[in-house]
């Protein structure tokens, strides 16, 4: 059986049913492909971290599976003028000890989140520039320096900590489970490192109910290993299908497939800076003008990659082909952007007006261990290009290597790259997370551009993204952000490919309403007799 | 035999300097841990701070002068990733690393041992010629693929044994063993056996040339004219004289199996060493490589030395001395 949920809200009803008939003992083992470093959530700001706090904590805002915000700790938020956001806290809710949750508990939070020793990425990207002030004890106001429309968005990313038993708390205190204690579905039972995590729902929490009494979380991080131990019964769910494999699970009875379309979107980002890039170079070897700043020879890149053709045969048809940098549904995207059609003639004119009409020479630098597939869609799109006269070479390595050389590996810690395969998540759910990190011309001193690896630069763009990261307003901001977005890529700013599509597998009649955050929680995994 | 030992120990002190300085400068040549660790969303000053935050801004032979003096008071460093001391964490997965490794030992012996002697005995029974060639298989087949395939055959079609992790375990003196309850012995079997499949082998060859070439011995033939049973014979005579290289070896494959048990332990998802230092590569959580190496060297120091006292203790003929130039 397969579940897919490409669009908003397909399945969202038949999951909210199956919640509301949760009661009794039922347990679930689940294998997952990593492990979470540790149990203090404010620790590490990483994928498996902030999946496992979601269950034993709640933050103030929850991300529903499209991203979209919905009441956690606050029942309501707004904005009383621009520089304050007003935040009423849910009454009657109680720390797995049983004491009251109230006002104290966000300020304490606000102060330890940034603040936790030796955290090697911290919670304080969102915390950064803003106060919060206890009004009652179900009402807190949050101060900024300047505008900040996407409070809502930021106090989504980390949970709540109780101050009773936080304070003085060190992160190993929390890997114990003395820390622990937290408002969220599930309290903690036990962290065996490289072992297993165990869950017990929380029968007094201030939601509805899950469905499973006790959940066991085992790492499994080989692929086939995982799988087999789903195929053998040793756990009911899995994270991280490998797409090789979908073919066979479908027509597995006992198996249950639950698929969705995640907020990373994997594209080609070019050296927009260099007029000598140093892995671009003539037919034979010689110098060129860098021919990746003409925009036509961009838009030529884009024409000859057959999306469709890497959707169906290196992803196994899992995936969707993209056209902008986050998929349909998400806020800020553009209407008007389609996926570049497949184009090998239309390509070929372009580079024949851009003066390079027998193409040139090129490198794709790519990971190999870090994007479903990555190696192979290098390969594929450097046969593409090769067959509209851009002779292109693939060199891949591994991401312990590769983000670094891509970031900062050339000289006074330019981007060494001319022409590489990356992808992004929007960990904010909305288009400004990549416009600001991917598009904006690089700018260190005022956080702009962390992620431009192509430099890229224009002044039209950032104007409007800036415009778009000071506006309160929903309506108009998003307007400026698929604005934005549009001036992007019709520039070639990058080149979109595709957007991943994550698969999730259980036992027969346990599915999982899919997260485009790539999370795996396990409130939403359910039954569906 | 003392001005042995204390010669032998501090030739041992050069060989952990020379290795703590291969291995830290070998892993900081190599990539870049704040790639593995800052959320893409980190703006370029929080990245700086990270940098400075893990100490990585400083030159390396700095980091290496820093590593050696907290070293040389007991402090490995603090893993990148998991912010715990590197040491505490290694010494956390020790016990079911070592647990897989002994079992897995006591397989070779119990498995490996018979069928050899078996095959030294027989040489040229179909039985035998079958035990050599699936020792051949034993040796040539890549480890992941066989574990794949047991996982395959036991776990999923038949269903009897369990395909992943460490299942239950009880508390022996502080220590956590799984090979005392039914569920822990269960699922310590597969990787255990996958672990041994290559000394089995070699255990098979050894004794089987051990057990042909004591065979025609002058003693055995005295033993035989005199009348004894062949069961005493083989399990007396025979076996006491092929044990000697079969110790020896597998004294020495010992370390390899608790050091290097890391494919085995990914497939199986089990929670040991191996599988710290293989997650600890891929994510370049530095400190955690380094100390593992070191711990890892002093173990093979310790093993050797202990080979080299039991060997005078066995062998009356060994003498433990200084070879004088």
């Amino acid at each position: 059986m397969l579940i897919r949920r490409f669009a908003a809200g397909a399945l969202l009803a038949a999951a909210t049913l199956a919640f509301s008939a949760a009661a009794g003992a039922k347990e679930l083992t689940v294998g997952l492909a990593s492990e979470p470093t540790s149990i203090d959530p404010h620790y590490h700001n990483l994928t498996p971290n902030n999946s496992l706090a979601r269950h034993i904590f709640n933050p103030l805002i929850r991300m529903d599976a499209n991203q979209g915000l919905v009441p956690g700790l606050a029942t309501s938020w707004t904005a009383v003028d621009d520089l304050t956001w007003e935040f009423k806290l849910r009454e009657g809710v109680t720390w797995h000890d049983g004491s009251p949750f109230t006002a104290d508990d966000v300020v304490f939070t606000f102060e330890r989140a940034p603040n936790v020793p030796n955290s090697p990425s911290s919670f304080g990207i969102y915390i950064k520039g803003k106060t919060v002030e206890k009004i009652d004890d179900h009402t807190v106001h949050i101060k900024t320096e300047a505008p900040t429309p996407l409070m809502p968005n930021d106090v989504s990313t980390f949970s709540i900590v109780s101050k009773k038993h936080g304070e003085g708390a060190s992160t190993e205190d929390y890997n114990a489970g003395a820390a622990a204690i937290g408002t969220g579905a599930y309290r903690f039972v036990e962290w065996v490192p490289g072992d297993r995590v165990v869950l017990e729902r929380n029968e007094d929490f201030w939601g509805d109910q899950p469905e499973w009494s006790r959940i066991t979380i085992k790492p499994i991080q080989s692929d086939p290993a995982r799988l087999a131990a789903l195929l053998a019964g040793d756990v009911d769910f899995i994270e991280g299908v490998p797409t090789t494999d979908i073919a066979t699970l479908e027509r597995n009875e006992d198996i249950t497939l639950s698929q969705g379309i995640s907020n990373r979107v994997i594209y080609l980002h070019l050296d927009h800076f260099r007029d000598d890039s140093p892995f671009v170079t003539a037919n034979g070897g010689g110098d060129i003008v860098n021919p990746l700043r003409d925009v036509r020879v961009r838009q030529a890149i884009s024409k000859a990659i057959n999306r469709d053709a890497i959707v169906e045969r290196v992803m196994e048809g899992v995936a969707i082909p993209a056209g902008q940098l986050l998929p349909e549904g998400f806020f800020g995207v553009s209407p008007n952007l389609e996926p570049m059609a497949y184009d090998p003639e239309g390509a070929k004119t372009l580079l024949a007006e851009a003066g390079v009409p027998d193409g040139f020479e090129l490198t794709i630098h790519g990971p190999n261990d870090r994007y479903i597939n990555d190696a192979q869609i290098a390969e594929a799109i450097a046969q593409m290009l090769t067959r509209v006269g851009i002779k292109t070479t693939v060199e891949t390595m591994p991401r312990s290597v590769y983000f670094r050389r891509a970031s900062r590996g050339g000289p006074d810690g330019s981007p060494e790259f001319s022409f590489i395969l990356v992808g992004w998540g929007a960990g904010t759910g909305e288009a400004s997370s990549p416009l600001k990190s991917l598009i904006h011309t690089y700018d260190a001193d005022r956080g702009y551009g962390a992620s431009n690896r192509g430099r890229y630069s224009n002044p039209e763009a950032d104007a409007l993204i800036e415009e778009a990261l000071a506006t309160i307003d929903d309506a108009k901001r998003q307007d400026l952000l698929a604005e934005a977005t549009e001036v992007a890529i019709n520039d070639g700013a990058i080149i979109p490919l595709h957007y991943q599509v994550n698969t999730w597998a259980g036992r027969e009649g346990i599915a999982y309403n899919a997260r485009t955050d790539e999370y795996t929680l396990f409130t939403e995994v359910y039954s569906v007799e | 035999m003392s001005v042995f030992i204390i010669r032998r120990l501090m030739q041992s002190l050069v060989v952990v300097f020379v290795m703590s300085l291969l291995v830290f400068f070998g892993v900081n040549v190599v990539g870049d841990p704040v790639d593995m660790l800052i959320n893409p969303e980190m703006s370029q000053a929080d990245i700086e701070a990270t940098i400075r935050a893990l100490g990585l801004d400083r030159p390396v032979h700095e980091q290496y002068w820093h590593f050696l003096t907290n070293a040389l008071a007991g402090d490995l460093g603090k893993s990148f990733i998991f912010g715990e001391p590197a040491l505490k964490l290694i010494l956390q997965r020790m016990p079911a690393t070592l647990e897989l490794a002994f079992v897995s030992l006591l397989m070779s012996v119990v498995i490996g041992l018979p069928l050899g002697v078996y095959a030294g005995l027989n040489p040229e029974s179909r039985v035998s010629r079958t035990i050599m060639a699936g020792s051949i298989l034993g040796f040539s087949l890549p480890t992941f693929w066989v574990g794949l395939m047991l996982i395959m055959i036991f776990a999923v079609v038949l269903g009897w044994l369990p395909s992943t992790g460490r299942g239950d375990t009880v508390q022996v003196l502080g220590v956590s063993v799984s090979f005392l309850t039914f569920n822990g012995l269960s699922h310590l079997l597969l990787p255990a056996f996958n672990l041994a499949l290559t000394n089995i082998s070699l255990v098979i060859r050894l004794s089987r040339a051990g057990t042909r070439e004591v065979v025609h011995q002058d003693y055995v033939k005295f033993a035989r004219a005199k009348g004894l049973s062949s069961n005493r014979i083989v399990f007396v005579h025979v076996m006491k004289n092929i044990m000697i290289p079969v110790v020896t070896v597998l004294g020495l494959e010992f370390g390899g199996l608790i050091a290097f048990s890391v494919v085995t332990e990914t497939i199986f998802a089990w929670p040991g060493m191996g599988k710290l230092l293989i997650d600890s590569v891929q994510n370049l959580d530095r400190p955690v490589i380094v100390a593992y190496l070191l711990i890892i060297v002093l173990f093979f120091i310790v093993i050797n030395l202990v080979v080299d006292l039991l060997y005078s203790l066995l062998d009356p003929r060994v003498r433990l001395q200084d070879v004088k130039a």
